[in-house]
């Protein structure tokens, strides 16, 4: 699947949307692919405060549980309820099924654009 | 198969008992409906279990390599023993002074135990491995907040642990500081230098570790988490590699657990019930969850000691099962201790070098009592995956091993034979195993297609996880 080239992403493997102050979160093609089915998400809530490199929510697939990692510092804004009772929307469409937003952001690491990501899962493969 | 509510029959029946002569009172919350349970005749409900107890497989059955659940035999000494009258004819609530019986049994088992890992004492209040684990955080976290160092708060748990070690931590309310090992799978030392502090609450630790690779760096590891001014932690769920050889309390860790399900051959899998053990060095001993058997003078009592984390079972956790233990090593004595572990590492290295004509093994060189085989170069090149392999061995009648753990092995399967089996079961396991793998290298389409033989295929497991039905609901009633 083609990672969208309006994204940027992180070498954790979520994808970030960026919209003014806000940024929209998911996990990409990739790491779905690698986490195999989901079964469960456990996300944060409304008003939590996350950092920048530190997990923020877990998944959790037939084999493991697996945490995902914050690609920024901020406040959660809005989560994706409806992957709660649906997790297997992150395998069907992991571009759509974004998992939170973040708004008051302070921090933000180094992202890399679809080409460089791209690449960059080539080297993980 | 049937559940016991399905196979029900209007008014059948297992005792037909005379008609009721204590007359109906009307009572405000009576029940309206019926309890809606199973009605069945005693040959019905005989014939229910058998049929479950012949569609299980248990290490009575044969081969049961579950890398690190240490599935060994469990003697029949263990059932005689725990079932003297003495032991099941009494009551919890019964006075102490006629329990005294009992409460020497649980001390010496807490004494050979205490003298097996290098601890001062032991609980067994705890019901399983994850339980113990808890309990033994509680009493670090305990320990912090009685020094004034309730900044403590982080637990260092290496990326090739126990999903429990990690839980634990959350449970608690502490934070994780996972860990990358190194390429070998061991502990990297100037990783752990760098994230100890004075907010390290502690390190929790297997070792040998999960990938049956002894931690040789141990004593430099406990040195620099004590250093920092944390506590060492030692998750016992490996000790069978180490039984009787080496003690951890000497390998620097402060408090333990011991999964008597494993080690000391107490049922494990299908409700146990299981133990979760757990020891401590003197400094740790008051915080031990209450309360601890005492001797003072000839007698022995219950005592609450001021500082224990609390009551975490009812009364003093599963009785029988530390019973079961102590016959094991007193069964197997102190010269016999240290054979088992011999033997259970002889095996899995037996098994490992056989293998590796074949398998990739992840482990280089010697292994301690279990290794761990990757089947990434089959799955990337054959399409032949680690589950495809472990359902070609439950074909063949016996228990496949530890799939797609430790998560930092890719396409694993972990073996762990123990020392319960023989040369002879040894050999034919593993001519099984090449010989599957021959067959499905020789032809790729026959990898998914185990197992023809047993009486489930492949289950949906996602649509088990993302739709369980763990309630039977009656079309009827309730």
């Amino acid at each position: 699947m083609e990672n969208p080239t309006n994204l940027k992403y992180s070498k954790d493997h979520e994808w970030l949307k960026e919209e003014g102050d806000k940024v929209t979160v998911g996990i990409t093609y990739f790491a779905q692919d690698q986490l195999g089915s989901l079964v469960f998400v456990n996300l944060p809530e409304v008003g939590d405060e996350i950092t920048k490199g530190e997990p923020f929510c877990d998944v959790e697939s037939v084999k493991a549980v697996s945490d995902v990692y914050s690609p920024v510092s901020g406040i959660v804004s809005a989560i994706n309820e409806d992957l709660l009772d649906n997790p297997e929307k992150i395998n069907d469409d992991p571009y759509d099924a974004w998992f939170i937003q973040v708004e008051q952001i302070t921090e933000t690491e180094e992202l890399l654009t679809a080409e460089q990501y791209e690449d960059f899962c080539k080297e993980e493969a | 198969m049937k559940l016991l509510f399905e196979k029900s029959i209007e008014n059948r029946r297992t005792h037909y008992l005379s008609a009721c002569d204590v007359p109906d009172v009307e009572l405000p919350i009576k029940r309206k409906t019926p309890l809606g349970l199973p009605q069945l005749s005693e040959t019905d409900v005989t014939r229910h279990y058998s049929e479950l107890e012949s569609n299980t497989f248990g290490i009575n059955d044969g081969f049961y390599p579950l890398g690190s659940c240490t599935m060994k035999y469990n003697p029949k000494i263990n059932d005689k023993i725990s079932g003297l009258p003495g032991f099941t004819d009494i009551h919890p609530l019964q006075p102490q002074s006629t329990v005294q019986g009992l409460f020497e049994a649980l001390d010496t088992a807490g004494q050979y135990l205490s003298e097996i890992t290098g601890m001062y004492a032991m609980s067994f209040q705890p019901a399983a491995g994850a339980h113990g684990e808890l309990a033994s955080l509680m009493m670090f976290k305990k320990y912090f907040e009685e020094r004034g160092e309730t900044d403590r708060v982080k637990v260092i748990v290496p990326d090739s642990a126990h999903g429990t070690n990690p839980a634990t931590v959350h449970m608690c309310g502490m934070k994780i500081i996972n860990l990358p090992s190194n390429a070998d799978g061991c502990i990297d030392l100037d990783q752990l230098r760098a994230v100890v502090g004075p907010d390290t609450a502690g390190i929790m630790l297997t070792n040998p570790n999960t990938l049956g690779i002894f931690e040789e760096d141990i004593l430099e590891i406990t040195k620099i988490v004590h250093n920092a001014g944390g506590l060492c932690y030692y998750d016992g769920a490996n000790l069978n590699a180490i039984a009787g050889i080496m003690r951890p309390g000497e390998m620097g860790f402060d408090c333990i657990h011991l999964n008597l399900h494993k080690t000391f051959s107490t049922p494990h899998g299908g409700g146990g019930p299981g133990s979760g053990a757990i020891g401590c060095k003197e400094f740790l001993y008051k915080y031990l969850p209450g309360p601890q058997i005492v001797k003072e003078g000839d007698s022995y009592s219950f005592k609450d000691y001021e500082g224990s984390i609390g009551q975490i079972l009812a009364f003093y956790g599963n009785t029988l099962i530390s019973l079961r233990a102590l016959a094991f090593i007193m069964a197997y004595g102190k010269d016999g201790l240290p054979i088992m572990s011999k033997h259970a590492v002889l095996n899995a290295n037996y098994m490992k070098h056989r293998l590796s004509e074949r398998f990739e093994i992840f482990n280089k060189g010697l292994c301690m009592h279990e290794f761990v085989i990757t089947m990434e170069r089959e799955a990337k090149g054959s399409n032949f995956t680690a589950k495809d392999m472990a359902k070609a061995i439950l074909d063949e009648g016996m228990m496949a091993p530890t799939m797609y753990f430790p998560l930092i092995v890719k396409e694993a399967l972990m073996v762990e034979p123990t020392e319960t089996e023989g040369k002879e079961t040894l050999d034919r396991v593993i001519d099984t195993y090449i010989s599957i793998y021959d067959k499905v290298m020789k032809e790729n389409t026959l990898a998914g297609q185990f197992p023809k033989n047993t009486i489930i295929g492949r289950p949906d497991e996602v649509g088990a996880a993302r739709n369980p039905i763990v309630r039977y609901s009656n079309p009827n009633n309730i």
